[in-house]
């Protein structure tokens, strides 16, 4: 009787581990499906031309005409680089400065406050941050001045600024106090000991959390839909409207042409290896730092 | 650590009447004194400009909607006919799309995701449950409109052609033995309808939910643990009877995150719902979530006209529902993560 | 208790005066009323059971008291006569550095940047002026023959005993008049506690030093003056030898004799 409990208990192990494991399988199928269909559909168009070349005309294969010119994706590169350096200069040092203040000044109420809502703004789904650089460029510049790469840049950095504000707290807070201590007893200025001695202990850190946030802005298209809009050429001046990566995988991928389509699978091949790459990059650079 | 007025750090006492009269050493004191105070403060400016920011978020979508929200009132979140050219704005069939497609994909979500974190934090072996959990968290690092491409181009055919036949078989057959039909699986297949979107939400927060609830199970002590291995239990019997216990709360606050995150989710559900502005009358109907009708119908109208700035008070309802999902899970996973006690004193 | 003044004729002035100092974590008073004085080009060891208040002591010998929150003092320090309380804390630590208990390199800088920190961060920027000082901080810390090959090295890359001493170097560099050490050994091995003990012995020549220690045997062998702390109290305060040999105070007696409990 006890031997039967306890084998039933075994077996409940087992199969408990099974399930879990099994879950894990399924998780991973759709990543495994994503970046096939990605190279199957997407891998035939990628060369360093697709890089640079301009956008294709529509086009679908016909009998009179049976290839269609595939062109490339160089606006939308040169576009989404220049609103991710903008939105990294709008984001970077005012989410480091605010994350100072959170870990060597703010440890009253308000900042832990501030903490906790810089938690809460980083689940702003970024369509509404969109809708709200809209509006607020709207209200401030008419219909015209809505429209850029500026505003593109603004909503970018709104969704990169409180990553970057969390991880530096995190970072520095890391940072044994001995180090801090240690510059104080130097006789070196408080601003000085934080700048130069604790930022620089975390600054693995703060990088990581900063190269998180450009890869969050570099992937969303929603926001962009509404503020940067795009153009056929790349970027044109701050307050013309810009193009850039994600917003034309989705107006291509819904299109009804297929070279356009087969443009959108490049695009988005392209954006996942960089994706990919960025991410196990950061994970083994964060690993390494750490053990 | 402790808090408290002074906790910002050595604020150097005032100048006594006893000063020596060292001109350098005065010139040298108040310029570093000068430079800590505007550090300081522009440290607390950006801070503080992080609670602005979201502060002008309300105030300036509320500026933006002021014209339907005074002329709809509450009929905008109540009524469910959304015909522009009539100019009838009732958001209902967008919140419920929001809601039904959030919640459905929570039902998919959840069991795997906790089945994940289970698995990597209690069952695996550390070797395989370190990569392992890297894999998973790379669908993270999949940007949404990735997902909506594949999901058109993959999810949606599998959906139409496999998935959904049996299950329409299976939901006819029920309605046909209860004499009732079933609201469920029913009417035609097209595979872009509520359903897809629904689980092409729950791949998205799998890595979500899974990650903090990882983070969760990895907070339960270990004592917790060895508490229930000495007295004889399996590693499913300590998980089950003592880790998921003392867990719960982070674990119900990981779900909560995701649902924010389904809830706000924008470019897959728009390429893969079906876009429909009324409410679904199955789940193979097509439907809208705020968020899809924003991406699709922003652009109907010229900037400023009541068409756009209804758009605008949708997106004004998401957000609300957004900050009340966001703010109670960030609260249950702080205690969490901070103890149970709040602040330490 | 007892009042800090040293009642024989000694021929050095005093550098460092405490006089009537108490501290305070919160409400909490950890050390009460104490006056020293602190010879110049001298060693003084601080002793006492743990929680006595003689790292209390020290760390407000150069204002690292208050970086701690919620504390604060009363009384004097004198330093030449001048209270280090009156203005700034910045400009007090430059001229009375700290080494502290568990070495504490930083983290991310290579052996020179790290000596030279104090120096780069204070505004110096004259290269040849911040080599001539990081060699000569190295060589006055009986660390250049190990280092100077590795020198662009990160400095947590050394051993327990040479981090310990490039915290020393790195507080000799910016040309400190008194060093204080709050138990620099107490993290390390017998033979690289002995290469500590050999230079505080030279650093004397040219420094004050104020050393906590909760060895005793280790205050007979590196201080000529010991001051034993009790309860947030200063007990005793003699020459190292007559304290050890002919303590005043029965407190004193039972403490180096082992009878406590």
């Amino acid at each position: 009787m006890r031997f039967d409990r306890n084998a039933r208990r075994r077996w409940m192990n087992w199969i408990m581990s099974a399930l879990a494991l099994l879950c894990v399988v399924v998780a991973l199928v759709p990543l495994g499906s994503i970046i096939y269909t990605a190279v199957t559909f997407g891998g035939h168009v990628l060369s360093f031309s697709f890089l640079t070349s301009g956008y294709p005309l529509a086009c679908s294969p016909t009998p009179s005409q049976p290839t269609c010119p595939v062109g490339g994706i160089g606006p939308a590169i040169e576009g989404t680089g220049v609103l991710l350096a903008l939105s990294s200069l709008f984001s970077v040092p005012p989410g480091i400065l605010a994350g100072v203040y959170l870990s060597e000044f703010g440890r009253g109420r308000l900042g832990r406050s501030v903490s906790f809502f810089t938690d809460v703004m980083t689940g702003s789904p970024s369509i509404v941050v969109g809708i709200f650089v809209y509006t607020l460029f709207f209200l401030f510049f008419g219909p015209r001045g809505v429209f850029s790469a500026l505003s593109g840049a603004v909503a970018l950095a709104i969704l990169m600024i409180p990553i970057v504000t969390r991880t530096t707290e995190e970072a520095l807070r890391l940072v044994p106090n001995s180090v801090r201590e240690a510059a104080y007893a130097l006789g070196i200025p408080r601003y000085r000991a934080v700048l130069h001695v604790v930022l620089s202990a975390a600054r693995g850190a703060i990088l990581t959390g900063v190269v998180l946030a450009v890869m969050r802005a570099g992937g969303e298209a929603a926001p962009l839909l509404l503020t940067a809009l795009g153009n056929p050429f790349g970027f044109q001046g701050l307050t013309q409207p810009s193009a850039s990566l994600p917003p034309i995988i989705f107006n291509f991928g819904t299109s009804a042409y297929s070279n356009q389509v087969a443009v959108a699978w490049g695009a988005a091949l392209v954006l996942i290896i960089i994706m990919l790459c960025i991410s196990l990059t950061v994970r083994f650079a964060l690993r390494s730092k750490l053990s | 650590m402790s808090v408290g007025p002074s906790a910002a750090g050595p604020d150097p006492p005032d100048a006594p009447p006893s000063e020596p009269a060292n001109p350098f050493r005065l010139i040298f004191r108040h310029r570093v004194r000068i430079l800590d105070f505007l550090f300081r403060n522009s440290t607390l400016f950006f801070a503080v400009g992080i609670l602005a920011i979201l502060g002008t978020f309300v105030l300036v979508l509320v500026e933006g909607s002021k014209e339907p929200i005074l002329r709809y009132g509450l009929n905008f979140v109540a009524g469910s006919t959304w015909s522009p050219n009539q100019a009838i704005f009732g958001a209902l069939p967008f919140i419920f799309g929001t809601v039904m497609t959030s919640a459905l994909a929570l039902v998919f979500a959840v069991p795997l995701s906790l089945g994940i974190a289970i698995f990597l934090s209690e069952l695996a072996p550390k070797w395989i449950a370190e990569p392992l959990g890297y894999i998973v968290e790379l669908l993270a690092a999949v940007p949404s409109v990735v997902f909506g491409l594949w999901g058109l181009a993959v999810l949606v055919p599998f959906m139409r052609d496999t998935v959904d036949p049996p299950l329409r078989s299976v939901n006819a057959a029920a309605s046909h033995a209860i004499h009732y039909p079933i609201p469920l699986f029913a009417g035609s297949v097209i595979g872009q309808d509520v359903f897809t979107a629904s689980v092409i939400l729950a791949i998205m927060i799998i890595p979500t939910i899974s990650a903090i609830s990882r983070e969760a199970l990895r907070a339960v002590p270990a004592a917790q643990r060895e508490a229930a291995l000495s007295l004889g239990a399996t590693s499913w019997e300590a998980t089950r009877i003592s880790v998921l216990n003392y867990a719960r709360v982070g674990i119900v606050g990981a779900i909560i995150l995701g649902l924010g995150r389904a809830v706000g989710e924008t470019m897959a559900v728009t390429m893969t719902i079906g876009n429909s502005d009324s409410i679904p009358n199955s789940l193979f109907g097509q439907g809208q979530t705020i968020a899809s009708l924003i991406a699709n119908e922003f652009f109907n109208d010229t900037p400023g006209s009541l068409y756009v700035s209804a758009i605008i008070e949708a997106a004004l309802v998401l957000l609300i529902i957004t900050l009340v999902i966001n703010i109670g899970a960030r609260l249950l996973v702080w205690r969490l993560v901070k103890g149970a006690g709040g602040p330490v004193e | 208790m007892v009042e800090g003044a040293l009642s024989h004729e000694d021929p050095r002035p005093t550098k460092l005066r405490v006089d009537g100092l108490s501290a305070f974590y919160g409400p909490k008073k950890a050390i009460s009323n104490v006056s020293l004085d602190f010879p110049e080009r001298t060693v003084t060891a601080i002793i006492g059971p743990s929680g006595c208040g003689k790292s209390t002591l020290i760390r407000c010998l150069n204002r690292m008291h208050e970086v701690l929150p919620g504390t604060r003092i009363e009384g004097r320090v004198l330093l030449d006569g001048e209270d280090i309380y009156d203005g700034d804390p910045v400009s007090v630590r430059r001229r009375i550095g700290m080494v502290f208990q568990k070495p504490n390199p930083f983290p991310t800088m290579s052996v020179y940047d790290n000596v030279a920190a104090g120096l780069k961060l204070n505004g110096i920027r004259d290269r040849a002026r911040v080599d001539a000082a990081v060699i000569r901080s190295l060589k006055q810390a009986a660390l250049w023959d190990e280092v100077k090959d590795a020198i662009d090295g990160p400095g947590t890359r050394l051993s327990g005993g040479q981090q310990q001493r490039l915290c020393i170097a790195r507080a000799l560099a910016i040309e400190p008049e008194v060093l204080l050490m709050d138990e620099p050994c107490s993290a390390l091995d017998p033979i690289a506690t002995a290469k500590i003990e050999d230079l505080i012995f030279d650093l004397r020549k040219t420094y004050t030093l104020v050393i906590v220690t909760h060895n005793m045997q280790q205050a007979a062998r590196v201080a000529e003056f010991t001051a034993f702390m009790y309860l947030g109290e200063l007990v005793e305060f003699d020459r190292t030898q007559t304290l050890f040999e002919q303590p005043k105070q029965k407190l004193t007696e039972n403490y180096i004799t082992g009878r406590f409990g």
